[in-house]
């Protein structure tokens, strides 16, 4: 195996400016739907709300004001998969379609996913979702393809402020470590990297470094495995996939229905 | 300075700018020197933006109010200790500004007449052809120059009736015109017509340059009479004090008093610090004058020309640059030189020459700068015998800026408009463009997508509400499609005069194709039809030098012209043998054996075997230097301008860490990190010739080549209309009565008195809040270019407006509540997006609401929305016709 890849995002010199979200989404060719995105959330600049089958980054706003306005600031973090070295996903996945790779990060194989969603449970961070247009579980593949061939992961490629910088997981640690001692001695003591080592999850390769409570950022301050409740959890795997192959062969009688009455069949 | 060169700076002062925001690429060299030696980061700002969530310093201030601000950090710096003893500001602004200059004993500063300059009077100066200059007042500025100085204040506003004079007109009524003037009166004074005179006789035109030489300005090197530009800024700016800055901006004393600190301890010999700005600055009635104010303030500083050091100018769009290099602007021909004019001394070559050419300095050359740009337009067919085609060149009449030309057409005044990258049809009291649009015979618009001013005859709001009817709307509309910027070969000039080319792609789809190219079949077109004329005025078009065929025969078959040729004509080449390309501007001759359209961009197509623009050299990591292997950057390829100033008065480098470029004795000449900004073989100790013309009226440390007297300017005694101090006005609608002076706003404003534009009275009730606009990262101004794409209407999707929590509760609106703010020119609506990143300010002694909202919308696209720009007034800066889009008055109710 290669070394271990991942990112680190430091969210003190992140802008906000949402190119990780654009590049990944163009390099990934993933769609804009015609869903809740189409208005506001009226929380801060956040109008992604979330990472999911067709966002595999996603800027979290973070606005932190006293009523007086003498103290504040406004935290933007870009978050994305983990990558985690133990990963539940991976673990669950009952068609063998989420994978590590030789970079140590996780892939779900899209053509071998049937789209039973096991791994949405399983993902402490909610990470996973279903793609509506392929119907399969997807998430952020760490650029797999563009590190085969030997190019840096799209979204840290457009970030210009280097909040996010990819490389060698050992690498990556160091300089987040530097970066923490930086921000102690200018006093920002709430400086603290999130998954950087193996407690986490044997650690996460694409880990963060927060000024705050990983819950201001959404991100559960201790992410479980799933394994805890392996044996009843593969049962319901199991009847899950079996619900799953039912359903499916059912929605493909209700697609093939379906499509005799859409003339743009827009399913593809 | 240049974005990258924020990299040195110890402590960088946005303002007027949201840089994370609109610039987040360049935005990277501020946080690379925050984090990693540790720069400070200041943001001044209305609201609290993505720029300030990075900043060591936040500091609100209310919209319009940059100038009291600013003006207070002068008078904090005159005032320091610090300041006052360090000897390395002493030597700057005694060396290398106007400081110990010597100003006539007729100027009135602002301190003696109640906050207007001596000269103020009534404007008169509009050309009977062209009545849309919109000027309320203006200045007779002759007493605003040096005591017998160097400079030639030629008096009025340029571009109008009476520029030229001397104190005429002021006898006359309003509107009245001064008999047998319409030639622009010709030279107004026996050195000038003595110097016409001599440029008759035609080239070299050094005879004439000499004429035109005035005697040295007076000077005072202690710094300590009362007519030194010195104690006049001193004066000036005595009033602007902390508790006066908090009354006027609401911005906190103490944070005020902690960003001042910050820039001084981040000044001197061993540290830079810089000042970042863009369009907020721009788009008021004195922004121009917010300009000159950070530029007064950094050279008292001593960070002008030095590494980490500088006014950064953030411009808005790719390429704008290049568009004011190669100017789309109507007052200027290419290479900063002045437009021919018909209401100036600018009747013949030689009045020209003798009108706009500063006999010292570098400027000096004007004349072969001039004379090769004719060639460029008209080649062979230019010659001494004919002026060199000079009386074929059109000639402006007036003002004509997007604000007259949107006047004028409302006055049916325009008959047809090629609108080329632009949507007014969303902008500028957008229902006024719309009008001026439907008077139109006909509307060219190229463009990627049919946006709001292709569609404004079919779906506009006024449409939509049955106000007007689509079949009484007579102008015909034309859209062209554009190709995008990897589908041609190109140039970008940006932000730091850096051109960099760019290779064609892939073919545009369809019918789509360049800008260039419908320039360039237009042009032939025309030349066809004027082919064979005998008419005197058509002669330009007929001797138009127009050779760009495409030696690609598949470009040739799309019609698309080849962009080195264009790029040729602009670097020049020799008229007696033109393939041979100029290297400098220092060959440019004034007799017409060189062509060269821009002067300044001399030397980035030395020979047909190298452009320059296409390097990609960067250098190494780690190394000192400023990448001069990367790109091309006008002129000469200097990265930083009068980088003289980064050595000391003997050429000595002010300090190890902030060396740059200094004398080497032992060559004996300048050396260092970039392209000296200054004759290479200058010694320091170099003494100015009296009465020499050009470069050698300069001594070795007149380190601001381009002015006539080799300094800075502190003291602005020509060139500006609106005065020679920045001063606090407030904006031409406000909420307050301007705390510093009793007069309220510019007295030069620019202000188009027309139906639908009606301002807001001091105060007015009715309209309680300031509003500010402004452009967020997802979208793209008009949003001609954002709101087609999905991905990126997703990231914001509708139309807002910020305001805080405090004003929420008075109106009773929630977040995300459906609201309408009204001007007095429009209402819109958009949804409420309540956030403390905005905050009441407290001004002179009343609690003001600010409320923001993006200008991104219009009525087609994915995402659309009500047009913030339906609100904005058409009034300006007097210098350069901007409007003022970032601070007038409104009011927000729930809708």
């Amino acid at each position: 195996m290669a070394e271990p890849m991942g990112f680190f995002t430091d969210p003190t010199v992140c802008i906000g400016c949402k190119a990780c979200e654009v590049a990944c989404k163009q390099w990934n060719q993933l769609p804009a739907l015609d869903d809740e995105r189409r208005t506001m959330s009226g929380d801060s600049y956040d109008n992604t709300r979330k990472l999911d089958g067709t966002h595999w980054r996603h800027v979290k706003f973070v606005e932190q004001f006293d009523e007086d306005r003498r103290d504040g600031r406004w935290t933007m973090l870009s978050d994305v998969c983990k990558h985690c070295v133990r990963a539940g996903c991976l673990e669950v996945c009952p068609t063998g379609a989420i994978i590590r790779t030789e970079f140590d990060t996780v892939v779900i194989q899209s053509d071998a996913c049937n789209g039973c969603k096991a791994c949405l449970a399983a993902c402490p961070f909610g990470v996973i979702d279903i793609n509506p247009v392929s119907n399969t579980a997807q998430k952020c593949t760490l650029c797999y393809d563009r590190l085969q061939a030997g190019m840096e992961p799209a979204c840290s490629q457009a970030c210009p402020t280097d909040s996010i910088t990819f490389g060698p997981v050992r690498e990556l640690k160091e300089r987040a470590g530097r970066r923490v001692v930086q921000l102690h001695a200018a006093g920002e003591h709430r400086a603290a990297l999130y998954g950087a080592d193996d407690k986490m999850l044997g650690g996460l390769n694409a880990f963060f470094l927060l000024v705050d409570k990983p819950e201001v950022y959404g991100l559960p301050p201790d992410p479980k495995m799933p394994s805890r409740q392996l044996v009843p959890g593969t049962l319901l795997t199991m009847l899950g996939a079996l619900v799953v192959g039912l359903v499916s062969l059912l929605s493909f009688r209700d697609r093939r229905a379906g499509e005799a009455h859409r003339p743009d069949g827009d399913r593809s | 300075m240049y974005p990258r060169a924020m990299e040195d700076s110890d402590c960088v002062l946005v303002m007027g700018s949201n840089m994370a925001e609109n610039h987040p690429v360049a935005f990277r060299w501020p946080m690379k020197a925050k984090v990693e030696h540790g720069a400070k980061l200041i943001h001044v700002d209305p609201r609290f933006t993505r720029t300030s969530a990075m900043a060591d310093i936040y500091a609100p201030l209310r919209a319009g109010s940059d100038i009291a601000f600013l003006g207070g950090l002068v008078n904090f710096v005159l005032s320091s200790e610090r300041w006052n003893q360090d000897p390395f500001f002493r030597t700057f602004v005694t060396t290398y500004t106007n400081a110990a200059t010597i100003v006539s004993p007729e100027f009135r500063d602002t301190e003696d007449l109640d906050g207007v300059f001596s000269g103020l009077m009534a404007y008169t100066g509009d050309a009977k052809e062209w009545p849309f200059n919109g000027f309320i007042g203006e200045y007779e500025a002759s007493s605003w120059q040096y005591a017998g100085g160097k400079t030639r204040n030629r008096g009025r506003i340029a571009d109008t009736q009476h520029s030229g004079e001397q104190q005429s007109g002021t006898d006359r009524k309003d509107g009245e015109r001064d008999p047998g003037r319409e030639d622009g009166g010709g030279p107004n004074d026996e050195q000038s017509r003595r110097a016409v005179q001599i440029a008759e006789s035609g080239p070299p035109y050094d005879r004439m340059v000499q004429a035109l030489v005035k005697p040295p300005e007076q000077r005072d090197d202690t710094l300590a009479d009362p007519r030194s530009v010195l104690q006049i800024v001193r004066r000036h700016f005595a009033r602007y004090t902390p508790e006066m800055v908090e009354e006027v901006t609401g911005c906190p004393r103490d944070t005020f008093l902690r960003v001042a600190q910050t820039l001084l301890d981040n000044s001197g010999a061993e540290r830079t610090s810089s000042i970042a700005y863009a369009v907020a600055w721009t788009q008021h009635t004195y922004g121009v004058q917010i300009i000159s104010c950070a530029a007064l303030l950094q050279l008292l500083l001593g960070n002008v020309g030095r590494p980490g050091a500088g006014v950064m100018a953030l411009r808005g769009h790719a390429s704008i640059q290049g568009s004011t290099d190669i100017p789309t602007l109507y007052h200027s021909i290419h290479g900063y030189m002045a437009h021919p004019s018909a209401l100036k001394a600018h009747a013949s070559l030689a009045e020209w020459l003798a009108e706009e050419t500063q006999p010292t300095g570098y400027w000096a050359k004007t004349p072969s700068f001039m004379v090769s740009y004719l060639k460029s337009m008209y080649g062979p067919a230019a010659t001494r015998a004919n002026d060199f085609g000079y009386d074929w060149h059109p000639k402006i009449i007036g003002d004509h800026s997007h604000l007259p030309m949107f006047v004028a057409m409302n006055e049916g005044r325009v008959k047809g408009m090629f609108c080329i990258g632009q949507n007014p049809a969303t902008s500028l009291n957008a229902k006024l463009e719309r009008s001026g649009l439907r008077k139109l015979e006909w509307l060219v618009v190229k463009d990627n997508f049919l946006h709001e001013t292709a569609m404004f005859w079919k779906t506009a709001p006024e449409i939509r509400a049955g106000e007007v009817a689509t079949a009484d709307i007579a102008t015909e509309v034309f859209f062209f499609p554009s190709s995008q910027v990897a589908e041609y070969d190109g140039s970008f000039t940006n932000t730091q005069r850096l051109l960099q080319w760019h290779y064609k792609a892939a073919d545009p789809p369809g019918d789509c194709r360049s800008d260039m190219y419908f320039t360039y079949q237009l042009g032939r077109r025309l030349k066809a039809l004027y082919a064979g004329s005998t008419l005197p005025r058509d002669q330009g078009f007929i001797n138009l030098v127009w050779d760009y065929e495409s030696s690609d025969p598949r470009e040739r078959q799309l019609g698309e012209p080849e962009s080195e040729k264009i790029l040729k004509e602009i670097n020049g080449y020799y008229s007696n043998d033109t393939a041979r390309h100029i290297a400098s501007a220092e060959d440019l001759a004034d007799d017409g054996s060189t062509s060269c359209a821009s002067w300044i961009y001399c030397g980035v197509y030395p020979s047909a075997a190298e452009n320059r623009s296409a390097n990609r050299q960067a250098d190494p990591p780690g190394v000192r230097g400023a990448h001069l292997g990367w790109g091309f950057a006008w002129p000469s390829n200097r990265r930083i301008l009068y980088n003289r100033v980064s050595a000391d008065p003997q050429g000595r480098p002010w300090s190890e860490r902030k060396k740059y470029v200094w004398w080497d004795e032992a060559q004996a000449k300048w050396v260092g990190l970039d392209v000296p900004d200054f004759p290479a073989t200058k010694p320091p100790t170099a003494q100015a010739k009296a009465g020499a013309i050009g470069m050698d009226a300069h001594s070795g440390t007149d380190a601001f080549i381009l002015k006539p007297d080799g300094v800075g300017w502190l003291y602005v005694p020509e060139g500006l209309v609106d005065g020679p101090l920045p001063t606090h006005y407030e904006p031409a609608e406000s909420v307050v009565r301007n705390p510093l002076y009793k007069q309220q706003s510019s007295p030069v404003l620019k202000y188009w008195k027309v139906d639908g534009n009606p301002l807001a009275a001091l105060a007015d009730p009715r309209f309680p809040h300031v509003i500010t606009t402004y452009r967020l990262t997802e979208h793209y101004l008009s949003g001609a270019m954002s709101r087609w794409l999905p991905w990126l209407t997703e990231l914001q999707p509708e139309s807002f407006v910020e305001l805080s929590p405090e004003l929420a509760r008075e109106k009773g609106i929630a977040n995300l509540d459906r609201v309408r703010i009204t001007s007095p020119r429009a209402s819109v609506h958009a949804k409420a997006l309540v956030t403390r990143r905005m905050q009441p300010l407290q001004i002179a002694g009343r609690r003001v609401h600010q409320v923001g909202m993006p200008f991104h919308w219009g009525w087609e696209g994915l995402s659309t929305g009500d047009a913030a720009n339906e609100m904005s007034a058409l009034v300006g800066d007097p210098n350069v016709s901007i409007h003022e889009g970032k601070a007038f008055v409104c009011d927000v109710q729930k809708a």
